[in-house]
């Protein structure tokens, strides 16, 4: 099946061609760092994770997309998923191996990394943490691919994948919820020290997962004639609204402990990303800026005529996006060292060279992700079911009545 | 020649794969550094620091050195990315919740000496995926660099700010090495280790050494040491212990006119 990815249009290969470049240039910078330590990055003894971790954490979220629509598919026989449940899982496959190379270029010692197998270590949230996320990685591979094996020869796929798609189901759950405790157990750090910790990585991931996944499908039916339903698109939004409506009230939740009660050193980190704190402010712009992104994206999905007309629907789930980007990544792990053990607040500020290592790192995802969508467009198309321009628009117009959308609704109620 | 039938075939691989497992099992503990340096099981030893011996930064910079210079810590400009095992820091920053506006200027001068607490309940070593870092049976906090994969687990987890990373190669900044003491490598973890190396022979920590008397050094468990006793007369604060660490480093504060 892979050969499917060696052919394609003169766009794919400018796209393959232009992730290649970025790879390259993001090993040459990994090859620096390599040389001459974690010096070539922002991070302190005070804000001892960066960008790097940043970034982990917030893929580990960009992973639920294979979860949130290997349930409706798999549990409650939702079939309008269909199409996309393999879609969400090679999403989730490359999320998650960009998430872990993000955790390998920030080791210090990275060719001493199977010292944690070596050493295994059930105190240490980070062997579970490997486990989980290794786990989740292979089944979804192993299920995604033997699916669409299967339906390149027009068999039905073997019984076990259905199993096994039922056995990611609690790995998904698992691997937000313990990348959540790597934070949520520490003592020193109050933003850390929320018992919601990892209700809001569950919240923030099933928002920010499948708006990706509604962006990539748009993206491939756009770009190879992969076929999408219009009705998948809409259930899905509705999905990445409830999650980050959710995920704004346990952030509320968080302001009012911590302001209520008045404890410093839970207002401190708050303070900070939102304020500032002792004339440091240099996130208080960006944290804003997630504010008002949750804040339309929100109002955007929640109006069902917004919600189904593209021109809206995108940037809704552009801006949920970035909006989990910025809480999840950049404030919750910069905002955690803030302030340091000694009530100063160090500030970080990324290295040139450590940007340009996320943009390879990035490129390798993202170039995963490619050849795995590629292979998968290919064995639909080869199967007859590309989405035409007519069949799209039959799908389009059969979404917009209400009565298409009611039709599985109705059932319960019935 | 007695040809092997299936049966005993499988029985025999499955031996070789269960004793495969075994030694697996046991190559992943041999040779740690948890068993070479166990440390005497019983003894808890700690410090008691008399805050107010330190009002001059003058005070602890002769410990600080003979710390830093016999276990190679390199000296390093950049605040960023120091490498600390014992400092000073300002009293109302080491206790902020203890400070307050009226304290006496002995404490508002004072330049606390701080470093690794050694934590009777440690959460670097709670965090550690490799148990690079680990407590000894008589509670010293230890590191094995050649183990540690420089995650930094325990840098986020220590709430005492008591862990450097070495972004950069250590011996850069050296002036001169102590050929007795191993120079680290970059991206590893250390932090102050209570000279156990020094205890083992039945010395003393150097800061405890070259204090003066100022950082006292014993067993807590021993109600007889010198700690025990200074404990028992005097009124001592730990760093952030209401966050359950157990630290054995005590601060003594007297309260300046007692002391005039």
């Amino acid at each position: 099946m892979l050969e499917k990815a060696l052919r394609g249009s003169k766009g794919y290969y400018v796209w393959v061609g232009l992730l290649l470049a970025g790879i390259a240039v993001g090993v040459a910078a990994y090859a620096n760092q390599l040389m001459n330590g974690l010096t070539l990055t922002g991070m302190s003894r005070d804000v001892s994770w960066g960008l790097y971790i940043s970034q982990f954490v917030f893929l580990v979220g960009v992973a639920a997309s294979g979860v949130m629509v290997a349930i409706p598919y798999y549990l409650h026989h939702f079939k309008t998923y269909g199409k996309i449940v393999v879609i969400g899982e090679f999403m989730a496959v490359a999320a998650v191996l960009t998430a872990v190379l993000f955790v390998v270029v920030d080791l210090g010692q990275p060719m001493r990394v199977l010292n944690v197998i070596l050493f295994p270590t059930p105190n240490s949230m980070l062997f579970w943490d490997m486990c989980v996320l290794s786990s989740y990685l292979i089944v979804n591979l192993v299920i995604g691919w033997t699916v669409l094996g299967a339906e390149k020869k027009g068999f039905p796929p073997p019984r076990w994948t259905h199993v096994l798609s039922i056995v990611a189901i609690p790995l998904a759950v698992g691997i937000h919820t313990v990348t959540a405790f790597l934070f949520a157990g520490l003592a020193g750090r109050e933003y850390w020290l929320t018992a919601i910790m990892a209700a809001r990585f569950l919240s923030s991931a099933f928002a920010a997962g499948p708006a990706l996944l509604i962006i990539l499908c748009l993206v491939l039916r756009r770009s190879l004639a992969f076929n999408v339903p219009e009705r998948a698109i809409d259930s899905l939004a509705k999905t990445v609204c409830y999650a980050m409506i959710a995920n704004v009230f346990f952030y509320l939740l968080e302001v009012f402990t911590a302001f209520y009660s008045n404890m410093p050193g839970h207002k401190a980190p708050i303070e900070y990303l939102f304020f500032g704190l002792d004339g440091h402010a240099q996130l208080v712009p960006l944290m804003w800026l997630a504010v008002v992104l949750a804040a339309v994206g929100i109002l955007l999905l929640l109006v069902p005529k917004w919600r189904r007309s593209h021109k809206t629907l995108v940037p809704a789930l552009v801006a949920v996006f970035f909006a989990c980007l910025i809480d999840k990544g950049l404030g919750l792990v910069l905002g955690g060292f803030v302030p340091n053990s000694f009530e100063q607040v160090v500030e970080y500020v990324p290295n040139p060279n450590e940007l340009l290592v996320i943009l390879g790192v990035y490129c390798i995802g993202a170039l995963a992700l490619t050849v795995l969508c590629k292979v998968a467009a290919g064995v639909r198309a080869e199967n007859g079911d590309a989405a035409t321009s007519e069949t799209a628009a039959v799908e389009d117009s059969a979404a917009r009545p209400d009565a298409a959308d009611g039709a599985r609704e109705e059932v319960p109620a019935a | 020649m007695p040809v092997m039938r299936r049966r005993d075939f499988l029985i025999a691989g499955a031996v070789l794969g269960a004793a495969g497992l075994g030694l697996g099992g046991c190559s992943s503990y041999g040779g740690s550094a948890q068993e070479s340096a166990g440390g005497e099981a019983g003894r808890h030893w700690g410090f008691v620091v008399d805050v107010e011996a330190f009002r001059e930064k003058a005070d602890l910079d002769a410990i600080c050195e003979a710390c830093h210079s016999a276990h190679n810590v390199p000296r390093i400009d950049n605040p960023k990315e120091e490498i600390k095992w014992i400092w000073g820091e300002p009293f109302e920053e080491t206790f902020a919740e203890y400070a307050n506006e009226h304290m006496g200027e002995s404490l508002r001068d004072a330049s606390v000496p701080v470093m690794c607490n050694h934590c009777e309940e440690p959460p670097c070593v709670r965090v550690c995926p490799t148990r690079a870092t680990f407590k000894r049976a008589d509670g010293i906090v230890e590191m094995d660099y050649h183990r540690c994969i420089g995650c930094r687990f325990c840098m986020a987890a220590c709430p005492y700010g008591a862990r450097s990373l070495n972004f950069s190669d250590p011996v850069d900044y050296l002036e001169t090495v102590n050929s007795e003491y191993p120079v680290r490598t970059r991206g590893v973890i250390e932090k102050c280790m209570m000279c156990a190396d020094r205890i083992d022979k039945g010395l003393m920590p150097l800061c405890a050494e070259a204090s003066n008397g100022t950082i006292l050094f014993g067993d807590l468990n021993d109600p007889d040491s010198e700690v025990s006793r200074a404990l028992e007369e005097s009124f001592a604060v730990r760093r952030r212990a209401s966050l359950g660490t157990g630290p054995s480093v005590y601060y003594i504060v007297k309260g300046g006119e007692q002391r005039a």
